[in-house]
């Protein structure tokens, strides 16, 4: 039991920070961080400048929190789409069976096999740059429903051969009310995890747009903040406040998501072995 | 010939120790069909492991004294748990329940006897021993065929028999069964029980049964244990716990239990058995026995012999209340 | 009271393809099997088998969890399966009812278990709103002998296998169903808490007037309770009649080599050669399944199938002793009906 505590603790206790970090400190922010040449470039980090400034006039911590901001609403905007769509789709698509399941599963085959970065990196190209948060967003949830819709429908198929799905048909409950009360508490604690690493998926995903320029670049998110980072040369220049705090921002927020999510899913585990 | 006195084994939860085992006294005889009843979690199995040696964790001898005489060439050694386990298949084989799949699936069965009998077997090649146990699978009526064979490849009554023939071909001394005819067809089950029976008379050694099927009980065995809550309650010859039981429990038990031809009225017990983790003061069966007095939800009734070879766990016999005065006497001073 | 016949089964075949798509065989777990419960008096109808005889088969298919392969299933007059008059699930819920053999299972762990009989209740028709669901199911939990205080908002594992199985036949009732299928009922239960849910059985029959179909391997409790006993063997129904004539004088070898095999409290077995169980594939023979078996067997039951014949009142066997191993061609073939 304490095993499970520490990393689920830890986990939460990460994401606890990130959290002000991401969507408390931006509503403090003294004015919009992304605007270049607001404060005096390059300076090191002091009381008045946390993190110092980047080489385009920002208060690089500021910015950081904006940009973090964005990456999480990136995030959980993908992570809450793709897994509400891809678990219904998916317990529809295996309850229901037949053409219903054939089509549903044709579409999340398509999705998988279909590398999505190439066609991210086209399609963002295609954009060059001027893509909002949200199209991005609406992409990626594209190709990241097909894995829980894949599981939901697998968990169905078998939920559907157990017997109290026909204590319920005998209890007069039709179909969706089946799928809905019968099925989906077996899935929640799946889907709940799948979620987070989602989330996961969805930042590394825009982050590694971002990086090679293709991700919007009006808006800041940590993937960009590192792109105009590289742009502006603050490796070679050793600015390694700007460049350094989205990247370790970034890991902090993985590992303490991996956490979080292994954290839930042994306690979870731990709870049903009893 | 072999011992169990006072013997204690319970499981380590974490909830507290499972008390499967609870204070067993219980003698095993020599050349003997002894059936061990009972219900679902009374700890019949329990007993079964700890008889066989297979005492691991979370199971725990906790108290008691298990004592075998093991007879070879003439020569006889005393045998604790825990030199059991060397000498299994010689001395005491184990047929496991026919549902639980204990042939290695990738192995065909004739070198699952190899594997088995090379750790004991004196002297003799493979083919020595291949002719040996061809042999013995043709005195049990069972095919030859049979050794070529991968387990999947037989049926589940066809693998039960292979297990017996298994467990037998060292001739042991106590062959124990644990439900081995649970998961299979009435028809083949009396093939299996058959074949059991007569293992056991041509080699003269002592046959275990455990089953929670009083039928077969009636069938095949010569004495019974009877076991509740952990503990025994009647032990005693089969013919007579079955028409003058002496214990409420056994009594209910099979006046609870329909016969073909016989359309009386038949009634279940009440209530449901104890959990072992926290089993009522005094009897277990207490709380259910329409007989039950006073003195049995305090004291634990002693197993006390009530008429020749026949041991009940029961106040209303004298036996009972005087052995346990005595006891308490015997505390107090 | 309804003049329909409960239920009726009539060639009844089902087959599963086993094995690869092409290397797979065919296997018939229900052959051609006709089956009748009468209308008036409510009776019990056992229907014993071993493994593989296809009892659980032809349970799925009576309750419409599985699809026949061929012949036709009546509820109630009404068809079931096909056709234009079919029944609809709506009013088939209120007629058939099942009891599964697992309690556990029959209901969802994460669920309280009353879910499922306010479920019934209010779906079924059988309530209007929630405050007459509750008085339905305390009469339900009370004609199973439990308090609805003892089951409310309790969880399945809150409960013993004998309870929960108590709580699936009171949701059962709730509908006021003409037919309850069980299928194995009290196999999971310990000996001595049996009787207690068979007796059940014999009380609801009087005081609710419902028909039950007890799917069982158990002769012993076959026997106890029920008006007459179906014997299943490999997919055929091999005997059928009242149940203290079958078990009294049987007329299929069968039905004697179960009798004999089942070890009976009072009447020890005689060491007389016991008959192997045999590994062949019987499933897809076209003659008697049995004969590799039967110490009755002659060559024409190597190689046609065998008649169904009327050995008595109520009774049929498949078999050809009782009309001297004539062949198929010379006698009429028993009208299946009980």
């Amino acid at each position: 039991m304490s095993k499970t505590n520490t990393r689920l603790l830890l986990g939460a206790a990460i994401l606890a920070v990130i959290f002000v970090l991401g969507v408390v400190m931006p509503l403090f922010a003294p004015e919009d961080p992304r605007i270049w040449n607001t404060q005096p470039r390059n300076l090191k980090p002091s009381v008045d400048h946390l993190l110092g400034t980047t080489n385009l006039g920002q208060d690089t911590f500021w910015l950081l929190a904006w940009s973090t901001r964005n990456s999480l609403i990136i995030g959980f905007l993908v992570a809450i789409a793709a897994t509400v769509i891809g678990v219904l789709a998916g317990m529809t698509a295996g309850f229901v069976g037949g053409v219903v399941d054939r089509v549903l599963t044709l579409l999340m085959d398509v999705f998988i096999v279909v590398p999505s970065l190439p066609i991210l990196i086209l399609l963002a190209s295609m954009l060059q740059g001027k893509a909002s948060i949200y199209l991005i967003s609406g992409i990626l949830i594209i190709f990241n429903w097909p894995w829980p819709a894949r599981q939901s429908r697998s968990m169905a198929l078998s939920m559907r051969e157990r017997e109290f799905v026909n204590t319920a048909w005998f209890s007069g409950e039709q179909g969706w009310k089946i799928i809905t009360r019968e099925i989906f508490p077996f899935i929640t604690a799946w889907a709940f995890a799948n979620l987070i690493n989602t989330v996961l998926v969805a930042i590394g995903a825009e982050s590694s747009l971002a990086v090679i320029g293709l991700s919007s670049l009006q808006e800041s998110t940590l993937g960009t903040m590192i792109y105009w980072a590289l742009q502006h040369q603050a490796l070679l220049g050793r600015r390694w406040w700007w460049i350094g705090a989205p990247v370790v921002t970034i890991v902090v927020m993985f590992i303490g998501l991996f956490l979080f999510s292994t954290g839930l899913s042994e306690r979870s585990a731990e709870r049903r072995g009893r | 010939m072999y011992t169990l006195s006072n013997v204690k084994a319970y499981y380590d939860s974490p909830r507290g120790p499972v008390k499967a085992v609870d204070d067993v006294t219980l003698e095993i005889l020599p050349n003997e069909i002894l059936g061990i009843a009972g219900e679902s979690g009374c700890g019949k199995s329990t007993l079964i492991k700890v008889i066989y040696g297979h005492i691991k964790p979370p199971l725990r001898l906790v108290s008691g004294e298990i004592r075998a005489e093991m007879k070879d060439n003439g020569q006889i050694t005393i045998l604790s748990a825990k030199d059991l386990p060397k000498v299994w298949w010689e001395f005491i084989s184990y047929v496991p329940q026919a549902s639980m799949s204990v042939l290695n699936p990738v192995m065909r069965i004739e070198n699952q006897f190899f594997d088995a009998v090379s750790r004991f077997h004196r002297a003799g090649s493979r083919e020595e021993i291949r002719q040996q146990v061809a042999d013995y699978l043709k005195e049990l009526d069972l095919p030859v065929e049979v050794l070529k064979a991968y387990p999947h490849q037989l049926s589940g009554g066809m693998r039960q028999r292979v297990l017996v023939a298994l467990a037998t071909f060292l001739h042991p001394q106590i062959i124990l069964a644990d439900e081995p005819t649970t998961a299979l067809d009435v028809v083949v089950q009396r093939g299996i029980l058959r074949m059991l029976t007569r293992v056991q008379q041509a080699m003269g050694n002592t046959l275990i049964i455990v089953s929670h099927d009083m039928g077969v009980h009636y069938q095949i065995t010569r004495r019974m244990a009877i076991m509740y809550a952990g503990q025994l309650v009647e032990v005693g010859p089969t013919e007579r716990i079955f028409s003058a039981p002496q214990h409420p429990y056994t009594e209910m038990l099979i006046k609870s239990l329909p016969r073909i031809g016989d359309h009386s009225a038949r009634e279940g017990i009440s209530g449901r058995p104890p959990s072992l983790l926290d089993p009522p003061p005094g009897c277990p069966f207490a709380p259910r026995c329409p007989a039950a007095m006073d003195i049995c939800t305090q004291v634990r009734p002693p197993l006390v012999q009530t008429e020749d070879d026949h041991l009940a766990a029961c106040f209303l016999h004298e036996e009972a209340l005087a052995a346990a005065h005595a006891q308490k006497e015997g505390a107090q001073s | 009271m309804s003049s329909e016949k409960v239920m009726e089964l009539k060639g009844l075949t089902r087959a599963f393809r086993i094995g690869g798509l092409l290397t797979g065989s065919r296997l018939l777990a229900v052959d051609d099997v006709s089956l009748t419960l009468a209308a008036g008096e409510p009776a019990i109808l056992s229907i014993v088998g071993e493994s593989g005889s296809g009892k659980t088969t032809m349970a799925r298919i009576m309750l419409r969890l599985l699809e026949p392969s061929g012949g036709d299933v009546y509820i109630n007059g009404r068809h079931v399966f096909a056709g234009a008059n079919r029944m609809d699930s709506h009013e088939f819920r209120r007629f058939v009812q099942p009891i599964f053999q697992n309690p556990f299972e029959a209901f969802s762990s994460r669920k309280p278990v009353d879910s499922y009989l306010y479920e019934t209740a209010l779906n079924l028709g059988a309530a209007a709103n929630r405050k007459q669901a509750r008085e339905v199911i305390a009469d339900a939990l009370n004609s199973v002998g439990l308090d609805i205080g003892l089951v409310e908002g309790k969880y399945p594992n809150q409960f013993s296998g004998g309870e929960l199985q108590r709580i699936s036949i009171a949701r059962a009732l709730i509908p006021n169903p003409k037919l309850i299928v069980a299928d194995e009922p009290v196999s999971m239960i310990d000996a001595s808490l049996r009787m207690n849910i068979v007796n059940l059985f014999l009380q609801l029959k009087k005081e609710r007037q419902v028909s039950f179909i007890y799917i069982t391997h158990d002769l012993s409790t076959a026997y106890y309770v029920s008006d007459y006993i179906a014997i299943m063997y490999r997919g055929n129904l091999v005997e059928l009649g009242p149940s203290d004539a079958i078990l009294t004088d049987p007329q299929h070898p069968y039905t004697e080599l179960l009798m004999d095999s089942v070890p009976k409290i009072g009447e020890k077995w005689d060491d007389v050669a016991v008959l192997p169980d045999v590994e062949t594939k019987e499933y897809a023979v076209t003659h008697c399944k049995f004969a590799a078996r039967c110490p009755y067997v002659r060559d024409i039951c190597r190689q046609q199938r065998p008649p169904l014949v009327e050995v008595g009142p109520e009774r049929q066997a498949l078999c050809f002793r009782p009309v001297d191993y004539a062949p198929q061609s010379e006698h009429v073939v028993a009208a299946a009906g009980i």
